[in-house]
């Protein structure tokens, strides 16, 4: 064993910490080295990516929105301007190189400059998995717990302290398959959280198994012969627990992602995002239908509270038949924008419809053929309605008052006394 | 009730008093006969008298058991004495069975010659067949070695309301107040506590008010006009340290232990709980005290329970959460989390007949390894054990000290038995608790690392903090409440850097971190006192025979001893019990496992502990430890 080990994970520019410790990043569990990557997946094209003190470095293979850019634009009257750089930790960025996880960490670090919250305020805590090591890159509070419990523990802190901005990331292994009961009674309960769950439809940390999203059939290291499993629809589970807000976005449009977390942020009540996540390494283009320029106008359809469902670049638009979605024709002349279906988020049974859109998606019976229906993105629900913590509150507040605070001695010498003299 | 002391003639002459050093007194009878209630107003009525006294409710598994079936008896087992009292009692003096059933259950643990009183009027032929009894035991012999007295309490009860409007089921529900009454007088215990207690219970309804105390009256009563009692009994006042009582359950007394920490730290209690026999108590006492700012969160499951409290105290409050053994097991990952983030958390388990779902509401002390080194990896902690009802108090109050003191997670073990028992607790003045402060960071706690290029990004010189940067005396690490300006922070599962909490591979720091959280745990022991060694009085600190116990084995190891002739933490192992082994030839380690305390001191001390393991959902009774003891210095 070499003396030093960090010395050769030491990345040319010289900025790695010499305190790093070796191994990082290759242990049983990570997914970096090259003989772990799946033959005809795409190599990594560079060094690891990195945040931090290594500004300026080149990063070719990084995603959209993932550069060095200027800091977000949220100066506040008079004063000093807090910059994505100030909510960037010191650690080193381990992610895969070209990992859809460092355009999600970027949105991240440019929105907190612009909300209202106090930088100290923010506490990111994760599960286990690849989008679990999130926090440690974010110069904020932060805890990296264990696999899928994360909300039960920020449930436990916003609880206890609701002035705080606590933010859940998670993946779909952590957040659906381990942790799918605290994800449900987090939602239920509607504690006001952001919950950001990277959707890969894959374990990418235990080097490719199937996900409790991914497709039937698919083939995987623990599915050989392809997986027999029929996959959860993250966006139903959320709205069947009831969830207050239910979104999805995608790493590969920064912008879009951006403007879904802010929504999130000023939700009260707990805010769920599913984002469609890139693992270049094991689960390639999962998404590319629905991200990719080339198809992207026809699959994704983007949802705008108050205006018409239209996608295409304008040229479709979606209408109920009966209590069906069909895609219409809005250049055939049949159709104008005026029959489409408007986006309303606080329409529970549109959210259904929205959210039954998914890997079976029915083809449509419209005039524009039996093309698939396009997958929704964006705010798909949101309702207003009491916060967990502030019901637990009011509740103290409320027994306060009537009985007095609490008297420790009082309390001892309640019931029946009797004194030895 | 063996041993006379002296014979005093009674006031009205007819029936003798006889005082007695000590009595048991078991109430039996269906679930729905409200023998846990006869049984605490007894205990009440005793603790009035200024007797010393421990009980032990037993009760069954199912909810609402069919009436008058073997495996529907509840029982309330007092026993109380003018000495130092502290077991339930090892055989009964006084059954009151309320049902044949009752009899077939109970009657072995009744002394030979003891008195058994029986409600005549549930001895028929129906009342056999729910018992399974083939002939009545009033006849066939079973109740020969016993002094039986025969009591028609349904009809008795039915007699002196006769002339209210209440319900038939009304009347026959108070019955047990006539046997409250019955033994009341029978132990020469004051009336006047039922009454008053009937008076408040019964508030807003002034026909059942006066009909309980009217047929608790007459009970009384009763045993002084009937002539079937040829003695009365009674037991004078303990020597009892001055102050104020009150009676508490073991359960209790944890709640109370928990927003006592609580209001003396200043911080807000979060309580995550998932509901579990036998803890549940704990939950339902602390949700009633919410005007003491406790949070109560009834989580989604035993992980979410643990996770939630752990959440909160990452927040800078105290998190805390209960359970019993199969609980402990699936909290043990959030434990294992709570050792590494070096976060403050207390966990009790309120310790039942396992493995699995084993005994659920029978006693145990079987999760000792569980406590101490159920976790994967090297992840040691302190374990708190109270040893008896109202020393859960202390147990409680102390396990939230050493917490936040040092950053780590803390288990108490209580057990069945501690939990439902109860005992006198000299009430303490608040600001007579051990002092309790907790100091958060608020302030960078380094200036940079001269050997780095940056510590958590700052340069050098530059004020940072370091989350893993420990108090030279208490090797805890800083608390920073997030929130707090300047002191942001990750903490995780995976292994940290000394000082900086950055994650760490390295096999040295892996080490290094290793040793420094196991000699953290030592520390505690630092604060402890060398345990003493009971002889009963006599002042013997060495000898033959050493009987090492912990947790509620306590109170039969002392009276054991007390026959034969005459606490606090307990993991890490309080100083100084080298020096106590070495001046005794034998060791005996009763415990209610297979043996574990006795494995772990065999590991500890290379001497030969003989364990003494007892697992059958009841508690030592003194007589068993005396028995054992003695066959090994014979």
């Amino acid at each position: 064993m070499p003396e030093d080990e960090s010395q050769n994970e030491t990345p040319p520019d010289g900025t790695k910490k010499p305190t790093l410790p070796p191994g990082y990043g290759d242990d049983g569990d990570e997914s970096s080295s090259e003989e772990d990557t799946p033959s005809g997946t795409k190599k990594p094209a560079g060094p690891p990516a990195s945040s931090g003190d290594d500004a300026g470095t080149k990063k070719p293979t990084l995603p959209p929105g993932f550069g060095d850019g200027a800091g977000g634009d949220g100066s506040a009257d008079g004063e000093p301007a807090l910059s994505r750089k100030d909510f960037q930790s010191d650690q080193d960025v381990r992610w895969c190189p070209g990992c859809g996880d460092y355009a999600i960490l970027s949105a991240v670090q440019r929105l907190l400059p612009e909300l209202d919250a106090e930088k100290a305020e923010h506490v990111f805590v994760s599960g286990i998995g690849c989008a679990g090591r999130f926090p440690y890159y974010m110069d904020t509070y932060g805890m990296h717990s264990i696999h899928g419990r994360a909300p039960a523990i920020a449930t436990g802190l916003k609880a206890s302290r609701p002035e705080l901005q606590v933010w859940i990331v998670t993946g779909d292994g952590d957040a659906l398959s381990i942790g799918g009961n605290h994800l449900i009674h987090a939602l239920r309960r509607n504690v006001d959280l952001q919950l950001l769950l990277f959707n890969n439809e894959i374990y990418g940390l235990t080097k490719g198994q199937y996900s409790p999203t991914s497709e039937r059939g698919k083939v995987t290291k623990s599915s050989p012969y392809g997986s027999i499993d029929a996959p959860l629809n993250p966006v139903r589970v959320a709205l069947g627990a009831d969830a207050s807000f239910v979104a999805r976005t995608m790493d590969r449009d920064p912008q879009h992602m951006k403007a879904v977390m802010e929504q999130s942020y000023d939700h009260d009540g707990a805010a769920f995002v599913e984002i469609y996540q890139n693992c270049n390494i094991f689960n390639d283009g999962a998404f590319f239908e629905f991200t990719e320029k080339e198809t992207k106008p026809e699959r994704a359809l983007f949802l705008d509270d108050g205006a018409p469902m239209t996608f295409a670049e304008g040229k479709k638009g979606l209408r109920l038949d009966g209590l069906s979605l069909e895609v219409i024709d809005l250049e055939n002349g049949r159709f104008s924008t005026s029959d489409c279906l408007v986006h309303d988020a606080s329409d529970e049974m549109l959210a259904e419809l929205l959210g039954r859109i998914f890997w079976d998606e029915p083809a449509s019976n419209g005039s524009a053929g039996d093309q698939k229906l396009p997958r929704p993105f964006g705010v798909i629900y949101q309702e207003q309605r009491p916060t967990y913590e502030e019901l637990l509150h009011t509740q103290i507040d409320g027994i306060t008052e009537k009985k007095g605070a609490g008297d420790l001695d009082a309390l001892f010498r309640s019931g029946e006394t009797w004194t030895v003299e | 009730m063996n041993q006379t002391d002296a014979e005093v003639p009674s006031a009205n002459g007819q029936t003798d008093t006889e005082a007695l050093p000590e009595a048991t007194v078991l109430f039996a009878g269906d679930s729905g006969d409200g023998m846990q209630l006869t049984g605490s107003q007894f205990t009440l009525a005793t603790a009035h008298a200024q007797s010393d006294l421990s009980t032990l409710p037993d009760y069954p598994a199912e909810i609402r058991a069919p009436a008058g079936t073997t495996y529907g008896i509840s029982g309330f087992q007092v026993h109380f004495g003018s000495g130092n009292v502290r077991t339930p009692g090892d055989s009964v003096d006084l059954l009151v069975a309320m049902n044949p059933a009752a009899v077939k259950v109970h009657l072995g643990r009744v002394e030979r010659g003891g008195t058994v009183v029986v409600n005549t009027n549930a001895f028929n032929d129906r009342g056999f067949k729910l018992a399974d009894l083939d002939a009545n035991p009033l006849d066939d012999g079973t109740l020969d070695d016993y002094r039986v007295v025969e009591v028609e309490l349904s009809k008795l009860t039915r007699e002196a309301l006769s002339d209210t409007d209440l319900s038939t089921k009304e009347v026959d529900r108070s019955k047990n107040m006539f046997a409250l009454g019955l033994a009341l007088w029978l132990f020469s215990r004051p009336m006047a506590p039922a009454l008053e207690w009937i008076g408040k219970k019964f508030e807003d309804k002034p026909a059942l008010r006066d009909a309980n105390r009217h047929v608790l009256k007459k009970g009384y009563h009763y045993g002084e006009t009937t002539e079937q009692f040829v003695t009365r009994y009674d037991v004078a006042p303990a020597d009892l340290e001055e102050g104020t009582y009150r009676a508490v359950r073991g359960a209790e007394a944890l709640a109370l232990g928990l927003v006592a920490a609580s209001e003396k730290s200043g911080l807000g209690l979060f309580y995550g709980s998932y509901p579990i026999t036998p803890a549940s108590d704990i939950l339902h006492e602390l949700s009633r005290h919410k005007n003491f700012g406790v949070m109560t969160f009834q989580a989604e499951d035993e992980i979410a329970a643990a996770g939630s409290a752990l959440g909160a105290s990452f927040g800078g409050q105290l998190g805390v959460c209960a359970t019993s053994g199969p609980g402990l097991a699936l909290k043990t990952e959030t434990i294992g989390l709570a050792t590494m983030t070096e976060l403050p958390m207390v966990i009790l388990d309120v310790q039942r007949g396992g493995p699995s779902t084993g005994l659920p509401t029978k006693t145990e002390q079987g999760d000792l390894f569980q406590a101490i080194y159920g976790r994967n990896g090297d992840a040691p902690l302190p374990v708190v054990a109270p040893d008896g009802p109202a020393d859960c108090f202390r147990a409680a109050y102390d396990a939230c000290r050493l917490a936040c003191t040092y950053m780590t997670p803390v288990i108490l073990l209580a057990d069945v038995y501690l939990a439902n028992g109860s005992e006198p607790w000299r009430i303490p003045d608040a600001a007579d608790l051990p002092p309790f402060e907790v100091n958060f960071a608020t302030e960078p706690n380094a200036n940079g690392d001269p050997e780095s290029t940056h510590v958590n990004g700052k340069k050098n010189g530059e004020a940072s903090f370091l989350p893993y940067r420990r108090d030279e005396e208490t090797l805890a690490r800083p608390w920073a409440k997030p929130g707090t300006e300047g002191l942001e922070h990750r903490v995780g599962g995976l292994e940290k850097e000394a000082e900086t909490g950055d994650v760490s591979y390295d096999p040295a720091n892996h080490q290094h971190m290793t040793d420094v959280r196991a000699e953290k745990i030592q520390c505690v022991a630092r604060d402890l006192d060398p345990p003493a060694v009971y002889s009963a009085g006599t002042g013997a600190d060495e000898g033959d025979l050493l009987i090492t116990a912990w947790g509620s084995t306590r109170g039969a190891v002392e009276t054991a001893v007390d026959r034969l002739q005459g606490r606090g933490t307990l993991w890490p192992l309080p100083p100084g019990l080298e020096a106590i082994f070495d001046r005794f030839e034998h060791h005996l380690v009763p415990e209610q496992n297979n043996g574990q305390l006795a494995r772990l001191l065999r590991d500890e001390f290379l001497l030969d502990f003989r364990p003494y393991g007892k697992v059958q959902g009841q508690p030592f009774t003194p007589g068993e430890i005396v028995e054992k003891a003695e066959a090994m210095i014979s």
